[in-house]
């Protein structure tokens, strides 16, 4: 496992697209360099063979037919929009 | 030194549902602007996905038609990254357990000439993967709209290994994956209305090296022939640096069909890192063997597959099997015309000919074509009994695309039938010999071809209408005389 | 007469209602003047909808009357005309859903949850918005955007979290009985911490389906109520399976109350578990005497008590932070500002809009655990950590099963410590994260979990007694639960507000 000071903080803020103040990150820092270094204990932990866990419950194929139902109204769609034009959401012009 | 082409494709299809991929919320094209949501479209807070079985089926039935291997599991991951048209901001899709690996696509290159048939090749796959498509930025003055109605659609994307040479093996993978996508009712591929996106990874090297080249990835492939002019372009590009002393950059391309001119996409700030994870909220999946076979069980025939048959059992040539078996509906017409008349031949000269041309001429479809099979078996027929003559057949046949009547309504009707009053058969034969004594005595003495003389006056007395075959006859009779 | 009201059980008050002795309309109104008489000191509420609720319990008067004259006794139908409050991160249509969020400060979410759905359909009053630590992380209600929510016992200390306002409530008599989520603990520490019952279901038992996501493969809803048997009516009317959650499961829902009645009479003799792991350092003095208290008492009912071994407890915690924080930050990436949420007024392009909105819209605990999620997935991490959590899960959820192979349940404290003092724990969030000991391996094994009254501390604090089940036996383990209860008055106690 790596070391805790490995946080990478401003490139992981940057994955999560957070815009973090100088005092957060040297708060977050040093509270999350704390923690990481407690889960370090699960590197003691021999887990050889050990299937992962990604549901207590596993099932397979769960699905639905193809059957369509009524959605949204556009006025419901859009009813929470922070800004809206042509029954569209708005967002500053994407450059791609 | 010369250089080839190393191309891998990949495409984004989407698959033909009723509902979206993870809510049944209707999926379609076409409609204003976010009216096809619901709170899992849209990712409201608290809202889950359930997948579509359909759209399994579906791949399934890709997968089977490329002759892939069906994983016996698969599961569902997360692809993390952030765009104003991913609702969730992140993507599900399948990371390391595609539904499909392996197989392939059988292409037939361009030919010497259009009625020759091509080289075939096979282009190996990578993997098939379903996943769904994201909502659509549409551009303002300053701003970006946003309309969520594409978003969650089922979308399947088919992934090449890197064995196209050329940008001419790419329009014919592409060309060859849409007909049987079509053909398995998978997808429609209208790229217009962006039902199949193409990427391409394009790299070169000196011919008969192994090592791969820097690859470009080019984007913005939105028709057919874009694929092929953009490939194109970008390999000579790629030549040109090289040969020019450079090196080609690691970089995306965007290509404008319009301008015909391709330039690098600004380089993203941060590297990618989707932070690929198991959804927690959907269960894997799992194929089994009765699942596989109830797919295969609706899989149709492969188009390349059909056309060796029809040229085989048939004797079809190629030149009518390229036009009638790339479309799966013209090629089931032509099987039941063949089955009825007997006469398969014939049959798919009038489909691929006349009823093709006429179609074409009035903007129809198939569909809603009046002439059916059982009017062009009718109609070979006709003219294999000798009821009518081909020409007059032409006229048959215009007459039924027009009024949907049976041919030999219509031949009653107009009066077509072949000339019968052999009195008077006899007697334009008659006045044809006399009227050139030269060639009588030819075919008497033994030129066979003299005969040929007569035939057109005969012809030209009976307005076309008499039968060639009792011309010929009734000349013998009276030459032998 | 309005208090005694308010500090019935469901079962009471739904005799109550059915002979005509008291409609839901008085009772709702008893409920809505005891909460402005409390609640503010207590702060358990968001927000409530005084109209809709009325309007709510007029038309279950409409149906009771309806049924009676069609000659319907109305029984079964226990919540018709209950206010039962919902935590604020459980969607009803056409209410405010904010999960204690300035992200999500004016959202209105036109959907019902299924649970709200089902309650709607038993006939109850879905009642108020109940605050919570914001996106339902933390184990105080101290991280909530708006208020930190009091303990009804003392109102310097927290009521646990993250369903803090949903134990407050019922505990201050501001509900009947309430919905909470679990994703960690965040039912049965709460519950304990403020002398409620609290329930957290097997996973997969209730439909997730409208409950803003935390931790998806943790989370699940349960109930609050004052006893055993109002937990198990409340279960009752929200479990099932629901076709628009993948992760609930295809099992009928049984009739839990009577189940667990017919359990009583068997006079059937259990065998519990005591986990020696989590009897060791941290636990306070009087919690853990209370607990061995309840234990002899269990043991004065001819159970067999046994001590039972989950060797992998002291992982779970960490393991729980990898997997509750990898599946939070991908969970929490659609708070942007986009299509609903707080856009920053600051946001000049598109990615400012993220960068900025997020860095508004949540509060310290919510970017710290993206923070942590976002780099246990990053590239070359990902086996490190959110994988080898994975596999350590496994090793966790097997000591339950094995330990599972010798008894039907197992007793444990529900919270090392009674409720603590705002603020005292919230400039370190791993002495915070450590509280949840005994009630994270639970939700890592995806097992039922319920926490009952077992005593108070000398200075009047609440102590909870968690009793953990089998995988869907949430019959046999209410039947433990109330077990011990009936011989015990814990939860008749009032807090003096
Ligand atoms: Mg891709
Ligand atoms: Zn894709």
């Amino acid at each position: 496992m790596p070391k805790p000071d490995d946080l990478r903080l401003d490139h992981v803020a940057n994955l999560a697209r957070l815009a973090l103040t100088a005092e957060e990150k040297e708060r977050f820092a040093a509270q999350l360099g704390d923690v990481l270094a407690y889960v370090q204990q699960l590197n003691e932990v021999d887990v050889s063979g050990i299937e992962p866990t990604a549901h207590a419950f596993p099932v397979v194929n769960v699905w639905a037919e193809d059957v369509p139902e009524p959605g949204l109204s556009v006025e419901d769609a859009l009813g929470n929009a922070p800004e809206k034009r042509d029954n569209m959401f708005v967002v500053p012009k994407v450059v791609e | 030194m010369t250089y080839e082409a190393v191309i891998g494709l990949e495409v984004h299809v989407q698959v033909k549902t009723r509902s979206k991929m993870f809510s049944r919320v209707a999926a379609g094209y076409g409609h204003p602007e976010n009216t096809l949501t619901d709170p899992v479209v849209l990712a409201l807070p608290g809202t889950l996905p359930v997948m579509n079985k359909e759209a399994l089926d579906k791949v399934i039935k890709a997968g089977l038609l490329l002759g892939c291997e069906i994983a016996p599991e698969c599961k569902w991951d997360r692809k993390n990254y952030f765009y104003p048209d991913s609702p969730k901001n992140y993507q599900i899709s399948q990371y390391d357990q595609p539904l499909c690996r392996g197989g392939f696509v059988e292409i037939e290159l361009p030919g010497p000439a259009r009625n020759v048939m091509g080289e075939h090749k096979r282009i190996s796959l990578t993997r098939i993967h379903l996943e769904e498509d994201v909502g659509k930025l549409n551009h303002a003055e300053a701003v970006s709209l946003v309309d969520f109605n594409r978003a969650g659609t089922p979308l399947m994307e088919i992934v090449s290994e890197p064995v196209i040479r050329s940008a001419d093996e790419a329009f014919a993978y592409l060309t060859a994956l849409k007909t049987i996508m079509v053909y398995g009712g998978i997808s429609d591929c209208d790229m217009e209305k962006g039902q199949l996106r193409c990427d391409a990874n394009i790299s070169i090297r000196p011919a008969g090296a192994t090592a791969l080249g820097t690859k470009v990835e080019l984007k913005n492939l939105n028709s057919f022939s874009f694929v092929r002019d953009g490939i194109a372009l970008e390999v000579s590009r790629q030549v040109a640096v090289v040969q020019a002393g450079g090196t080609v950059v690691q970089e995306t391309r965007d290509y404008d069909g319009q301008t015909g001119e391709s330039k690098s996409l600004r380089t993203k700030e941060m590297a990618h890192d989707y932070r690929y994870f198991p959804d927690p909220d959907l269960m894997p999946v799992q194929v089994g063997e009765e699942w596989k076979s109830a797919v295969r069980a609706g899989c149709p025939e492969l188009p390349f597959d059909k056309q060796r048959r029809f040229q085989k059992e048939y004797g079809v040539p190629y030149t009518i099997t390229s036009v009638l078996v790339p479309d799966r509906e013209l090629s089931d017409f032509f099987e039941e015309a063949a089955r009825l008349c007997g006469r398969p031949q014939a049959a798919g000269n009038w489909i691929a000919n006349d009823l093709l041309r006429e179609l074409g001429a009035a903007t129809l479809g198939l569909a809603q074509s009046k002439v059916r099979p059982a009017h062009v078996a009718g109609l070979v027929r006709l003219v294999e009994e000798g009821a009518i003559l081909s020409n007059a057949a032409k006229e048959v046949f215009v007459d039924m695309f027009r009024t949907g009547d049976p041919p030999g309504a219509v031949v009653a009707r107009i009066g077509l039938g072949a000339q019968t009053d052999l009195g008077e058969l006899e007697r334009w034969c008659r006045e044809a010999v006399a009227a050139n004594p030269k060639s009588a005595a030819d075919f008497k003495a033994g030129k066979e071809s003299a005969i040929n003389a007569f035939k057109g006056p005969v012809m030209r007395a009976a307005k076309g209408r008499a039968d060639p075959k009792r011309v010929d006859e009734t000349l013998r009779r009276l030459l032998a005389q | 007469m309005s208090e005694e009201l308010c500090y019935s059980t469901i079962s009471e008050l739904s005799g109550r209602l059915g002979r005509g002795e008291l409609s839901a309309v008085e009772l709702m109104r008893a409920v809505i003047a005891r909460t402005k008489e409390v609640d503010g000191r207590v702060g358990a509420f968001n927000s409530f909808d005084e109209g809709d609720a009325l309007a709510q319990a007029l038309a279950s008067d409409g149906r009771r009357a309806k049924a009676r004259a069609a000659g319907a006794d109305g029984r079964g139908r226990h919540l018709e005309g209950i206010p039962v409050g919902i935590k604020d991160v459980i969607s009803v249509a056409g209410q405010p859903l904010t999960a204690s969020s300035r992200m999500l400060e004016n959202f209105v979410s036109p959907y019902d949850a299924t649970v709200i759905r089902k309650l709607k359909e038993a006939g109850a009053t879905c009642w108020g918005r109940l605050n919570l630590d914001e996106f339902a992380m933390g184990s105080s209600t101290e991280n909530s955007a708006f208020r930190a929510t009091s303990n009804p016992w003392d109102l310097e200390r927290v009521p646990g979290g993250s369903s803090g306002g949903s134990a407050a409530a019922v505990a201050a008599g501001e509900a009947v009985a309430a919905l909470g989520s679990d994703t960690g603990g965040s039912i049965r520490q709460p519950a304990a911490l403020c002398n409620v019952v609290g329930l957290k279901p097997t996973y997969g038992r209730v439909s997730r389906y409208g409950l803003i996501a935390f931790a998806s493969s943790l989370d699940q809803i349960g109930a609050f109520a004052r006893s055993v048997e109002d937990a198990a009516l409340v279960l009752g009317a929200i479990a099932g399976h629901d076709c628009r959650d993948s992760t609930s499961v295809r099992k009928d829902v049984p009739d839990y109350v009577g189940g667990m009645a017919a359990l009583a009479q068997s006079g059937r003799r259990w065998r519990l578990g005591i986990p020696k792991e989590y009897f060791g350092g941290g636990l306070d003095p009087e919690v853990g005497a209370a607990v061995q208290a309840a234990i002899d008492e269990y043991r004065g009912l001819g159970c067999e008590v046994r001590e039972v071994s989950l060797p992998h407890t002291k992982y779970a915690i960490g393991t729980y932070y990898i997997i509750a924080t990898a599946e939070c930050s991908s969970n929490l990436a659609r708070y942007d500002g986009v299509r609903y949420g707080s856009r920053s007024k600051d946001a000049t392009d598109a990615l400012d809009i993220y960068f900025k909105s997020r860095a508004e819209g949540f509060g310290p605990e919510v970017k710290r655990r993206i923070i942590l999620g976002t780099y246990v997935l990053s590239s070359g991490y990902y086996d490190a950590y959110y994988l080898r959590a994975q596999k350590v899960r496994t090793l966790i959820r097997r000591d339950f099963l094995e330990a599972f192979t010798q008894v039907d349940a197992i007793l444990t404290p529900t919270s090392p410590t009674p409720a603590f003092r705002k603020g005292e724990k919230s400039a370190d969030p791993l002495a915070m994260y450590l509280s949840d000991i005994y009630t994270i391996g639970v939700n890592l094994a995806g097992l039922p979990g319920i926490s009952i009254p077992c005593g108070f501390t000398r200075g009047g604090l609440p102590i909870g007694l968690q009793a953990i089940g089998q995988p869907f036996k949430e019959t046999e383990l209410l039947a433990i639960a109330g077990a011990y209860e009936g011989r015990t008055d814990w939860r008749t106690r009032r807090p003096r507000l």
